[in-house]
């Protein structure tokens, strides 16, 4: 099961438990959810490509008591809606939950125009706005379960998955190995090619599921020296938090992610995720030479 | 104090309160100003101590910036007491220059950003359809507000969905024809498939009419032509009013002109 397909799973499975939940879907994923319209009517709505009306619209529901979950690609949810998202989730605090496919540039080969590295950075200027980027099908129905109805949360799903097992919590990275030489964050689906990369390395390994709010903690009590950042979105996205959660420290910040430039290249996912180093081989020679 | 005389206290309290705070869009709440008084004086049903009751009909105000004028009749319906509107805008006051829904009793949705209330109103609208309520979603957006795309993605959404629960009123003061014209918003609402009216904002005989109409099963565009400024000559149609309070040696002679 791909995680858009969890995606419907968990969210069917959701509709039958709580009847608080209504999906909007902005014209996607109507074939994927072919049976939730049929056994939740007027609770499932394809609701058309209308992001910004939609993502207001989404904030009526809320204000009456339901948890709206809408559903499209990531430059359409974050950026279109983007001022919607700010003032009608963030300032109003109301539940409700954005769920994009898409993430930095799994629709490679259509351009620029449905590349999104810059949501997550983007989410972290809206206050109270909690961000989740699952790593992998399993990761997405437990986080999505944990806090779909706990306020305004941005789920950024990716088709690339890792295929390490151990458990998920909101609000907690989950300390995967401990070493002595350095301290490396991985963010949702990176986690593979990290441990392929690191595998003979000396290093800390903590794994980043939700990216706000940051835990702050488990990376301050697992640091001491260098910090090596691989996030697949914007280079330097959570360097903030990393700061943040070490100023009592002396630290070393090395930022592995997508450089701010548009990738005007097609091709697949994982032509851009070599370019930009984020692949196992690339993630090995720079973190080799941290190291050094 | 008759009807005429309320009204009249209630600019004098708007002024009031915008030459404290020395700032205040006072000629966008005038022109909504009889708008509100028919729909909070003969139209909502609510209970001004229990603001959260279930059973109210909701109303938005899209175009935020005219918050006086619902602050003012807020009050004077018992949501909070009419002193506060003496605070506004201050550092600490629930009563800004545009609402917040988690502030001020009464207010539904913070509103400021154009084009927002209207497709929030529709949501709340689609929301009251699910928990089968009949409790009904009144809005107040402007023709200025119209230039935004979400007022016509609204348009849309509220026609697709049969929102009849839901009626807007269009406070068309003409401050958008300076830069833009939108010219006859009622052809243009009736062309998205919303039922239509078009009214003197400012009669409270015809707005009463219009609103309470029966429903035919689409949603409802009042457009109301409205003076922006009204009930104060030097403020009316006046665009050097639009966000700007009498000085205090212009105060009293501002008051002697309300109508």
């Amino acid at each position: 099961m791909n995680i858009r397909q969890q995606f419907v799973a968990t969210v069917e499975d959701l509709l039958a438990q709580d009847p608080r939940l209504v999906l909007l879907l902005g014209d996607i994923g109507v074939f994927g959810f072919r049976n939730a319209f049929a056994k939740f009517p007027g609770r499932v709505v394809n609701i058309g490509i209308l992001e910004q009306a939609t993502v207001s619209f989404a904030a009526g529901l809320a204000r009456e008591g339901f948890i709206p979950v809408f559903h499209s690609i990531a430059p359409f949810v974050v950026e279109r809606a983007f001022e919607q998202l700010k003032v009608d989730f963030g300032y109003q605090r109301l539940p409700g939950c954005f769920v994009s496919v898409g993430a930095s540039f799994d629709y490679a080969s259509l351009g620029c125009t449905h590349h999104c590295p810059g949501d997550v950075a983007l989410m972290q200027q809206v206050p109270g706005m909690r961000i989740v980027a699952p790593g992998n099908p399993r990761e997405f129905d437990a986080l999505f379960r944990e806090s779909y109805s706990g306020g305004p949360t941005y789920f950024r799903l990716s088709e690339r998955a890792h295929t390490q097992d151990g458990a998920v919590s909101f609000g907690r990275a989950r300390v995967v190995r401990t070493g002595t030489r350095a301290t490396v964050v991985v963010a949702a689906q990176s986690l593979e090619p990290v441990l392929a990369a690191t595998a003979d390395l000396d290093v800390t390994v903590l794994h980043y599921t939700t990216l706000a709010p940051f835990d702050r903690e488990t990376l301050a009590k697992h640091t001491s020296g260098t910090v090596i950042v691989v996030e697949p979105f914007y280079t330097g996205t959570l360097a903030g938090e990393v700061s943040a959660a070490l100023s009592a420290q002396s630290t070393r910040l090395i930022s592995c992610g997508v450089p701010r430039q548009f990738l005007t290249n097609y091709g697949k996912l994982a032509d851009h995720e070599q370019a930009c180093g984020l692949d196992a081989a690339g993630l090995r020679a720079r973190i080799s030479t941290v190291l050094q | 104090m008759n009807e005429a005389e309320t009204l009249r206290e209630l600019r004098r309290r708007i002024i009031l309160a915008a030459t404290t705070a020395r700032e205040g869009h006072i000629a966008s709440a005038f022109s909504i100003l009889d708008l509100l008084w028919v729909l909070y004086g003969r139209v909502l049903r609510f209970k001004a101590d229990q603001p959260k009751w279930e059973g109210r009909d909701r109303f938005i105000l899209s175009k935020g910036h005219a918050s006086l004028g619902l602050y003012a009749v807020l009050a004077h319906h018992g949501f909070f007491p009419f002193e506060e509107l003496q605070t506004f805008a201050g550092f600490t006051s629930r009563l800004g220059g545009h609402p917040d829904s988690n502030k001020v009793p009464g207010v539904e949705a913070s509103t400021g950003s154009l084009g927002h209330g209207l497709p929030m109103a529709a949501g709340i609208a689609y929301g009251l359809k699910l928990k089968q309520s009949t409790a009904r979603v009144f809005c107040v957006a402007g023709d200025g507000e119209a230039n935004e795309g979400a007022i016509w993605e609204a348009a849309l959404l509220g026609a697709h969905h049969r929102l009849d629960n839901l009626c807007c009123l269009l406070d068309y003061n003409h401050s958008g024809d300076r830069a833009l014209l939108t010219g006859d918003l009622a052809a243009k609402f009736a062309a998205f498939g919303w039922h239509t009216a078009a009214v003197d904002g400012h009669d409270h005989a015809e707005i009463f009419q219009a609103v309470t109409q029966p429903s035919d099963g689409r949603p409802r565009m009042i457009v109301a032509t409205t003076i922006k400024g009204k009930g104060c000559p030097p403020m009316e149609g006046n665009p050097a009013w639009h966000h700007k309070a009498p000085t205090p040696d212009e105060l009293d002679g501002i008051l002697a002109q309300l109508t």
